[in-house]
């Protein structure tokens, strides 16, 4: 009972939520929708115990990627009140799409229903992560490691590539700051009436 | 598991990420004392396999196999990359590009091919070939204040995400059609249920992918564009280890998986051949930059090196190997010679520029025409029996007309070089080239005696049985 209730509320959620994402007459606030949308379909993962799924889509899709949709949104400045004057003339486009979606649904569920779906059940003793961790860190443990490099050496790349060192930078040096006395700093001097400070 | 196997390439990879923390936290210019340390833990990582006795066997739950195939490759890929950088000493010097991540990039393209030839899981193939594919785009771009290293960079990056690609898909099909990413399970498969559409198609995506990196014809496109723009020991490193590497894990792939399916593998890679040697050859014959000129050549070679592949079996593995090894010694010591082509305004490029050096420079001028004969084929030089192994097999098997082909494509391709060997001796005038760092002139010297290291017996018989047995291992 509580599942179904929580079912039909993410669910409607999810909905309602994509649908203000092309809604919205803010874009901003079209990325809160979709960051929202993304939480109700990761709520739906847990349901279907595809827990590990609904952590990588919170973490990549929340955490990187709809983060960067807000930063291009913000920088873009792009009137997004005169693009939606188009709405109309786009309709019967995204309607058929729309419907093409719907029927391409329609048929995953009835093969899902109906059918043998081909896809081995999993042991609903062991969790995704569990199964998932396990061999990752055994028996592919030197691939993992090589993926790490992989991407150590693109950062690398993004670094010597973008990366200038720029000269006469003030930077702050705690040691020498600590190490400045009274003396090395402050000169007394005695000024003569009518001659100023001299260099 | 075993991890004993694969202790050099678990160190190389410590000690090159060591590299780099040093490179980040000390003040000052560290690239040259980092240049040194990665040249000695290259030599030092070419010759822990051979000297160690070659201990063989399945390393990391048989994911990488470690064989004499692999010590043998690893022997020169080490080497080369310790020339590469050896080669590069001067040039990123006066073209104030001297930042120590060209080491520590080059130690990891040097690693990524290690796992490249000693993949026995497609896992692995794929890590080991997108490590170094990453470091040679970078080092593509690395002189980023010029417009052709970037578009050449960007290019060649362009292009291998395409590769990666085709080759992604390729490993998907052949998972989905035989179960299994390793080498042997799919070989497992491959012989029990035979193959279907399936698997033929996934793995003509992987040759093709794989063919990408060797800039074997068709897809060879980016090749001229990347090694003009690269600096010229970026292009000298090109030239020489990935191929070698490369055409190493292609050779793997198609005895190992894919040994039950001969007839099906063969056609792609004599089509392969034949349209790089030809390609090779035509392309090269209106160029007048000469590293332009040098990738054309590498394409036509790659085409010579494919010929025994095609024809298959222990022997075509041999012949495939001594002609890659003479190839990537030649090919060192070309670009030890263009890298010397500096004259007080800078670096020139084009094969013009050398008119006249018999008279300017006597010995680079030799040098360099003993390595134009050898990539011609001339006897007794050491290309001749480079290009005789390689298609004595494929005659012998069958394959007559493919080594015909490769004849006449020789010969079109020997114009070409015969052309720089005419501007140099024959050609009036030029200016005069600056004097080499003793670095660029001692390879070149190197890779010339060993162009004529043949004559010698005792040298030869050796390393002829040590070919041997990298090339029955495989099997």
């Amino acid at each position: 009972m509580l599942v179904t209730l929580t079912f039909y509320l993410l669910a409607a959620v999810a909905v309602m939520a994509a649908f203000m994402v092309v809604a919205a007459r803010n874009p901003v606030h079209s990325v809160m929708y979709l960051i929202l949308t993304f939480f109700s379909a990761a709520g739906l993962f847990i349901l279907m115990g595809a827990e590990f799924l609904a952590l990588l889509l919170i973490m990549v899709y929340v955490g990187a990627v709809a983060v960067l949709f807000l930063f291009v949104v913000m920088m873009l400045e792009v009137d997004f009140v005169e693009i939606k004057q188009g709405f109309l003339q786009y309709a019967p486009f995204g309607l058929v799409m729309a419907f093409i979606l719907f029927l391409e649904m329609v048929l995953v569920g009835a093969a899902y229903f109906f059918g043998d779906s081909g896809v081995p059940d999993t042991d609903p003793e062991v969790s995704n992560l569990e199964a998932i961790g396990s061999v990752l860190y055994t028996d592919y443990a030197l691939f993992f490691e090589g993926v790490g490099l992989v991407l150590l050496v693109a950062m690398i790349g993004a670094i010597v590539l973008t990366h200038r060192a720029r000269d006469g930078v003030r930077r702050q040096d705690v040691g020498r700051q600590v190490a400045r006395t009274r003396e090395a700093a402050i000169k007394k001097v005695d000024i003569e009436p009518g001659e100023g400070i001299g260099p | 598991m075993n991890y004993q196997l694969i202790l050099p390439e678990i160190l190389l990879a410590l000690c090159a990420s060591f590299l780099l923390g040093i490179g980040v936290s000390k003040k000052g210019n560290r690239a040259p004392v980092i240049r040194n340390v990665a040249i000695a833990l290259l030599v030092i990582y070419a010759l822990v396999g051979p000297v160690l006795g070659g201990r063989s066997g399945p390393a990391a739950n048989g994911m990488l196999m470690i064989d004499a195939y692999a010590h043998y490759l690893k022997f020169f890929l080490g080497l080369s990359g310790a020339a590469a950088l050896l080669l590069s000493k001067s040039y990123l010097k006066t073209e104030k590009l001297d930042h120590f991540e060209f080491s520590v990039l080059l130690l990891y393209a040097v690693l990524g091919m290690g796992v490249m030839v000693s993949a026995n899981n497609m896992l692995a193939l794929y890590i080991g070939i997108e490590l170094q594919s990453l470091a040679l785009y970078v080092m593509a771009a690395f002189n980023r204040d010029s417009l052709r290293a970037s578009e050449a960079g960007l290019k060649y990056f362009v292009l291998g995400a395409i590769s990666s690609g085709l080759l992604l898909y390729g490993i998907t099909l052949v998972y989905g059609f035989t179960g299994s990413v390793d080498f042997d399970g799919i070989a497992a498969a491959v012989a029990s249920n035979g193959y279907s559409s399936g698997v033929i198609a996934g793995m003509v995506f992987i040759l093709c992918g794989l063919a990408f990196k060797i800039s074997a014809a068709p897809f060879h496109m980016w090749t001229p564009d990347v090694y003009e723009g690269s600096p010229a020991p970026v292009t000298a490193f090109f030239a020489s280890a990935p191929k070698l590497a490369a055409i190493a894990l292609m050779a793997r792939v198609i005895i190992g998986p894919f040994d039950g399916i001969m007839d099906q593998w063969q056609s792609v890679i004599i089509v392969l051949a034949l349209l790089s040697m030809f390609v090779g050859a035509v392309g090269a014959l209106m160029q007048t930059n000469i590293k332009r000129l040098m990738a054309y050549s590498s394409i036509a070679n790659m085409g010579y090196a494919l010929v025994p592949l095609a024809s298959g079996g222990e022997e075509g593995v041999r012949g495939m190997l001594i002609f890659m090894t003479i190839y990537i010694i030649s090919i060192t010591g070309i670009f030890a010679c263009i890298l010397q082509m500096r004259n007080r305004d800078g670096v020139v490029e084009q094969i013009s520029d050398l008119s006249g050096l018999s008279r300017t420079n006597r010995g680079m001028a030799f040098s360099l025409t003993a390595l134009m004969f050898s990539l011609m084929g001339i006897p007794p030089l050491l290309g001749f029996f480079g290009k005789l192994f390689a298609f004595w097999h494929a005659a012998s098997v069958g394959l007559v007309w493919l080594v015909v082909a490769a004849l006449i494509a020789s010969v079109i391709g020997a114009f070409y070089y015969l052309r720089i060997v005419k501007i140099m001796w024959m050609d009036e005038g030029g200016r005069e080239f600056i004097a080499p760092p003793a670095s660029l002139a001692w390879t070149s010297t190197v890779s010339v005696a060993m162009v004529f290291l043949t004559i010698i017996p005792f040298i030869a018989i050796p390393a002829r049985g040590w070919v041997e047995q990298a090339s029955t291992s495989l099997f």
